[in-house]
């Protein structure tokens, strides 16, 4: 009887002090739901989800707070990545799909404000005070965030033109019957 | 001299359709009003234009340089005015525009100084450089920068060189007739790959429905007396595939993750042998190349055309017929349709096509895949076509990169034996593409995503710098209001200036030598590092890099010698304060 509750004791005694020892070696810093969910987000920081990032959209939706529906730089493609890691239902998006485009920046009418440069979240507009700003175009994740701000209006945001390097073969359309 | 040939899995046997095209020799075709080059004619990095609108130039000037190692120039294909450099139509799938240099021909074909250079004499490096100058790129259609593929593997030597003379699409000839013209250039031209790459054997392999090619080269060997082999092999669809050819020549099967000269053996086409050759013993880069005309036109035949001459222009001389609807270029199999014959011919461009619908009779609706297997019977490289199909259709790409679609060469074998007619290598490109562009928005993505990191970083410690600027002048104004109404106590506050000196001057001894322990750090780390990416380097760049290297040592030594002095004179300003 001493003997068994001896042994069970020190089994518990063992297993334990592995499971503490392995809790501290194989500790896991950060949450890993967040930055698999993070990772699927196209980083535009746009906010255009309600959270100022895409790290604490990530993050409200590991936690459950967020629908996933909400990121529409990510169009429904991410949604359907976000449902298939998250094992959710795919929702149609909250907002309209656009197509993807960059900010321009008409310099004529620039007065140099460096409004845009503090609100661009991805250091993609180059100026200085009193000189003309502008943006540079592969770094422009076209979050639409410079817009705004802008008191003379001289942003606007255009749609990337197709050009050969960007040119994608098309999915295969069959025509069922030509046309007369 | 009985050469053992090996065979590779699948591979069609469609109608070769040769014949027309190989009647009349390789005609030349006049000088059009107006050249449009295209600055990106091969693989790699675009050339940047080194001409302007206005300025004259002369036949084989280069008018874009090389963009870095893995680039070809390229050159004007004739003498005259250069009009403009614009957007021009591409020869591409998509007839979108691309950068091109319009020239306006003088009629005077006025060369640049010719050098005739023997490679035996130069330095590898040197005769790299030379061919990528020379806009030299694997002319069988993928337009791969050749200097770049002649370099040997560092562990294993080259056994074998293969020439591809194949040719295996159907309607194509171009290399054909080059084979049986100019046959001599050509053995020249592979020996200067074999010298290059110090390869043992050269094997020219050459589709056995072309006797006259065979012939005209085994001709050429002997007379030149060189010690390539001319192997005939077996004609089949797609045996001219650079993989599928050292498999029938060698046996050797080159792994979808390793490249030919791992295995120690190296592919070029013919043409590439022939363009190599008179880039370096006659000084003349790429400015031409052979066409195939063919297809639905009263006169099919081979034509050399200057880089940058529209299509129309080559098109009308083989008079197309009446019922013709549409053009090709590159062959039936893996061929794309030219939207705009405004487009000029390239260095891709061997052959084009005139199509009808009674040659290509328009593909019947696609059916659905009854799972036959008769795609993957075909596949050269044993794929498994219907899955690939099945993931493209769905757009489940992770799954179509888990079934290998990257090792598909779109030779179209697939989509030739489908029954239910499906277009499969039209799926295949999707599914490449959008893999690629979704490759290229996650990497932008990671970019942004650790700008957007650093730049709230940075937002951080700017606020964090104004709150301590601030509390320091709160600080600051408060003590002065206490000293403000105690002016009495004037012993005090003097004192008070000296006591914070000290404690600062400490602080200040501590923050020097936390900077020069830094540098040290930095310096060793600096010494540490080993230069890399240094054995492509031309022999006049390392030759730069030692005088570099020698100057820096003069100065270090020179630094350290009076290393005694200065140091004193540094501190000198920090004595006063003690």
């Amino acid at each position: 009887m001493i003997t068994t509750l001896a042994i069970m004791a020190l089994g518990a005694v063992v297993l334990g002090a592995a499971l503490g020892y392995a809790s501290i070696r194989f500790k896991v810093e950060g949450d890993p739901l967040v930055e698999k969910i993070e990772a699927i987000l196209p980083q535009t920081q746009c906010g255009q989800c309600g959270y100022p990032g895409c790290k604490p959209y990530a993050a409200a939706i590991s936690a459950g707070e967020a629908e996933i529906n909400l990121c529409p730089p990510g169009g429904i493609d991410g949604v359907r990545k976000l449902a298939d890691l998250l094992g959710r239902e795919v929702k149609p998006l909250e907002a309209e799909e656009k197509p993807k485009q960059v900010a321009f920046i008409d310099e004529q009418t620039c007065i140099g404000c460096t409004l845009c440069i503090q609100a661009c979240p991805v250091d993609a507009i180059v100026g200085a005070a009193k000189q003309m700003h502008t943006i540079v175009e592969p770094l422009c994740t076209g979050c639409e965030l410079c817009v705004k701000p802008c008191p003379v209006e001289c942003i606007f945001m255009q749609p990337i033109a197709e050009n050969i390097d960007n040119w994608k073969w098309k999915y295969p359309v069959i025509e069922i019957k030509r046309a007369a | 001299m009985l050469q053992q040939l090996f065979s590779f899995k699948g591979g069609v046997k469609p109608q070769t359709r040769k014949a027309p095209s190989v009647q009349s020799p390789i005609g030349q075709v006049p000088m059009p009003l107006r050249l449009y080059v295209p600055l990106h004619q091969s693989l790699g990095g675009a050339p940047n234009p080194l001409v302007q609108a206005g300025e004259q130039v002369l036949k084989g000037q280069v008018i874009g340089a090389a963009d870095g190692w893995m680039s070809a120039a390229v050159h004007a294909p004739t003498s005259g005015t250069v009009l403009a450099v614009e957007q021009h139509v591409a020869a591409h799938p998509s007839g979108l525009p691309t950068l091109s240099v319009v020239i306006e021909p003088d009629g005077r074909e006025q060369w640049i100084a010719r050098t005739p250079l023997d490679h035996r004499s130069l330095a590898p490096e040197r005769v790299r450089e030379l061919l990528r100058d020379a806009g030299v790129v694997g002319l069988g259609g993928a337009v791969f920068p050749s200097h770049a593929k002649l370099t040997a593997a560092r562990t294993v030597p080259v056994e074998h060189l293969v020439i591809n003379g194949a040719e295996c699409e159907p309607f194509m000839t171009c290399d054909d007739l080059l084979m049986r013209e100019r046959a001599e250039e050509i053995v020249r031209g592979a020996a200067i790959f074999r010298d290059l790459l110090a390869a043992r054997r050269v094997l020219i392999g050459i589709e056995d429905n072309k006797p006259e090619a065979v012939a005209a080269m085994q001709l050429a060997v002997r007379r030149l007396g060189e010690d390539h082999e001319v192997v005939a092999v077996p004609t089949r669809y797609p045996a001219g595939g650079a993989k599928q050819l050292i498999r029938v020549l060698t046996g050797k099967e080159v792994p979808a993750s390793k490249r030919s000269t791992e295995l120690g053996v190296q592919c070029f086409n013919v043409a590439t042998a022939y363009t190599a050759y008179r880039a370096l013993a006659h000084g003349e880069p790429v400015i031409s190349r052979i066409v195939t005309l063919t297809g639905n036109v009263e006169q099919p035949r081979n034509w050399e055309v200057l880089l940058g001459t529209p299509m129309r222009d080559v098109v009308a001389l083989g008079k197309p017929k009446a019922d013709t609807s549409r053009y090709l270029m590159g062959g039936p199999m893996m061929g794309f349709e030219i939207g705009d014959l405004a487009a000029p011919v390239v260095k891709a461009t061997n052959c084009i096509i005139a199509g009808s619908p009674n040659l290509f009779p328009p593909n019947p609706p696609e059916m659905p895949c009854i799972r036959c297997g008769a795609c993957a019977d075909v596949c050269p490289h044993e794929l498994q076509p219907f899955e690939l199909y099945w993931f493209a259709r769905a757009r489940n790409f992770g799954k179509t990169q888990e079934y290998h679609i990257f090792d598909c060469i779109e030779c179209g074998c697939c989509s030739y034996v489908c029954p239910s007619h499906i277009p499969l290598v039209q799926y295949f490109r999707f599914a490449k593409s959008e893999i690629w562009s979704r490759e290229k928005e996650k990497q932008a993505a990671d970019a942004a995503k650790a700008r957007f990191e650093l730049r709230n970083a940075r937002a951080e410690r700017e606020q964090a710098e104004k709150a301590e600027r601030l509390a320091k002048a709160a600080a600051a104004r408060t003590s002065e209001k206490k000293v403000a109404p105690a002016q009495a106590e004037t012993v005090t506050s003097a004192a008070l200036p000296a006591a914070e000196a000290a404690p600062a001057t400490d602080a200040e001894a501590v923050r020097k030598a936390k900077i020069a322990a830094a540098m040290e750090r930095a310096r060793a780390q600096r010494a540490a590092v080993l230069p890399r990416n240094t054995e492509q380097l031309t022999a006049e760049q390392k030759q730069e890099i030692a005088a570099i290297e020698a100057r820096r040592l003069a100065l270090l030594t020179s630094a350290a010698q009076p290393a005694g002095s200065p140091p004193e004179a540094l501190t000198i300003p920090e004595h006063p304060t003690e």
